[in-house]
């Protein structure tokens, strides 16, 4: 009998990195998946992003523990897009309980010549992504009446300003803490249909959107360097460590917990 | 996937009850899994006579822990309901014992460094270790500013704020001995709200993150995290003692909201609490620290 038993998540992001293992960690416990992943490149990106591949892997991880998943390509930007993969994914696996609006891009490149571009991707992915996410979610949420639980990922950038000069690093950081107001807004007006909502903050996780050459160059080139480290002896943490922070929000066990901030950031913020 | 997810996911083929061979009603029905979240570390956990400390102990034993109970320091004059008892702490080990774990109780009061650090000692003596360290015990008042006297001032911050910090003190040196663990200081929706009425209890559980947040920096090089969790109204004997609250709003109604919660429930289970608290105390967040966990229904938000 697993923590999250029975219950049916909503995933985006979820061809690689933390978005596929929070499928795998949920599916772990007894949970059926609704995978999203624009499985494309976006052209202010400069570091290869998911594949149709990827995709299929997860899809792999999570049958192979015997649990259902419904697949599907689509862009969190296109909102009808979003909501014909999550409708064909409640219809298939019987309803909703979980929501991980998780898919984020990181153009932190200084290449980037359009400072203007990087911005509006970013911020149309991670916030408006987010945005959308959440609102093809909530109507059979509500109708459903069992309640459920939505996390949203911001970033230890979503309380911190540590993106970076770039239009993309600005971009980034300006809709991770975009994410927090959303959630504090949407959790306050959902919590009469027993729908909570809550950010987890990770600090670098290792993923292929932190560990590629573009954000090592980030990295070695930015003057905060002496300030992206973390307070507990250790550089990076694993998709693994958010999958258990997003469990326990998600499962029983944090029924009442709403409107939390929730870094899972080896006490990046806590310096 | 690190090995630790894939421990987990092994971790759900849970024993059935029936083959468990100690039946078990505790409101727990799944009883305690095969390879529990906490399986062979040791709590400390004060105020454990009842309450969110019983809950706590019988969690944590639940998933795995051996515990070292501490309570029943004696009443107080300035309190208006009794504190835990020898019969209620014995009713703690009972329970724990019932889980097939190991608890070593002692009677002493947060207050007295001296009586805490040998409490510690003296369970970590029997039981091997320390990993987890729960600083849950707390007293609350209820009345208004004017009628805070010296004595019911000094007793909530000597026992709400300094018995936070004595039980770090006594338990520190154990986790470092041990390479790392995690503690776990019991605030408040006062913790992070300036709730009427309560402002000997507000200030003392503020003081707690504050203690809280400094130890997260100064002990994160010894592997040892450090969050608060913030309940609102939990069902214990602590907030039923707490008679006097609803006649003063019904003075002041205007006060009467910043103590409800978003979410449609008055008041929580102990057992919310403990799940936090495990989740806080398990490897599952072994990489979290300095972080504010509320379980509170949402009254925080509001």
């Amino acid at each position: 009998m697993g923590r999250v038993e029975g219950k049916v998540a909503f995933i985006t992001g979820a061809a690689r990195g933390q978005g596929r293992s929070h499928a795998v960690r949920l599916a772990q416990e007894g949970a059926d998946i609704i995978a999203v992943d624009l499985c494309d490149q976006i052209a202010t990106v400069e570091y290869p992003m998911a594949t149709p591949e990827d995709l299929a892997e997860t899809v792999k991880e999570v049958e192979a523990l015997d649990r259902r998943i419904v697949a599907r390509q689509a862009d969190v930007r296109d909102k009808a897009a979003l909501q014909a993969a999550f409708d064909a994914g409640v219809a298939e696996l019987g309803g909703i309980d979980i929501v991980l609006a998780n898919a984020g891009i990181a153009p932190m490149g200084a290449e980037n010549e359009d400072r203007a571009a990087a911005f509006r991707d970013v911020v149309d992915v991670n916030l408006t992504g987010v945005w959308n996410t959440v609102e093809v979610a909530v109507p059979a949420l509500v109708e459903q009446g069992r309640g459920g639980a939505i996390v949203l990922t911001s970033s230890t950038a979503g309380l911190k300003g540590i993106g970076g000069e770039s239009g993309g690093g600005l971009g980034y950081t300006a809709a991770k803490h975009g994410v927090v107001g959303l959630m504090r807004g949407f959790a306050t007006n959902l919590a009469k249909h027993n729908i909570r909502v809550n950010t987890v903050h990770p600090t670098g996780v290792n993923t292929p959107m932190i560990v590629n050459e573009v954000m090592e160059r980030f990295l070695a080139q930015s003057e905060m360097a002496g300030a992206l480290t973390n307070l507990l002896p250790v550089d990076m943490v694993e998709p693994v460590d958010i999958s258990n922070a997003i469990l326990f929000l998600v499962s029983d066990e944090a029924r009442y917990v709403t409107g939390v901030t929730f870094p899972v950031d080896a006490g990046f913020t806590a310096k | 996937m690190d090995s630790a997810g894939q421990d987990y996911g092994a971790a759900t083929g849970r024993t059935p009850v029936s083959e468990m061979g100690t039946p078990l009603d505790l409101g727990y029905p799944e009883g305690r899994r095969a390879m529990g979240r906490v399986e062979g570390k040791v709590a400390v956990v004060t105020g454990a006579a009842r309450g969110q400390g019983r809950s706590h102990a019988i969690r944590l034993a639940e998933e795995g822990a051996d515990i070292i109970a501490v309570d029943v320091p004696g009443d107080y004059d300035t309190v208006g309901y009794p504190m835990g008892t020898e019969a209620e702490l014995a009713e703690t080990v009972k329970n724990v014992e019932a889980l097939d774990r190991r608890i070593v109780a002692t009677k002493a009061d947060v207050r007295d460094l001296t009586a805490l650090r040998s409490a510690v000692d003296d369970g970590v003596a029997q039981l091997g270790r320390l990993d987890i360290v729960c600083a849950n015990a707390g007293i609350c008042t209820v009345q208004t500013w004017d009628e805070v006297t010296p004595q019911v001032w000094q007793d909530t911050l000597d026992t709400n704020l300094t018995g936070v910090w004595n039980t770090f003190v006594a338990a520190v040196p154990h986790l470092i001995a041990g390479g790392g663990g995690t503690m776990i200081a019991t605030s408040s929706t006062a913790g992070i709200k300036g709730l009427p009425f309560l402002a000997p209890y507000v200030a003392a559980k503020h003081g707690v993150v504050g203690i809280s947040r400094s130890l997260a920096n100064e002990l994160a090089k010894h592997r040892i995290r450090v969050n608060t969790v913030h309940p609102t109204g939990v069902d214990t004997p602590m907030v039923a003692g707490l008679g006097g609250l609803d006649a003063i709003i019904g003075k002041e109604p205007e006060l009467g909201p910043i103590f409800m919660n978003t979410f449609p429930v008055e008041i929580v289970e102990p057992r919310d609490i403990s799940n936090a608290v495990l989740w806080l105390a398990s490897d599952e967040s072994r990489y979290v620290t300095g972080l504010e966990l509320t379980v509170d229904a949402g009254n925080t938000i509001r």
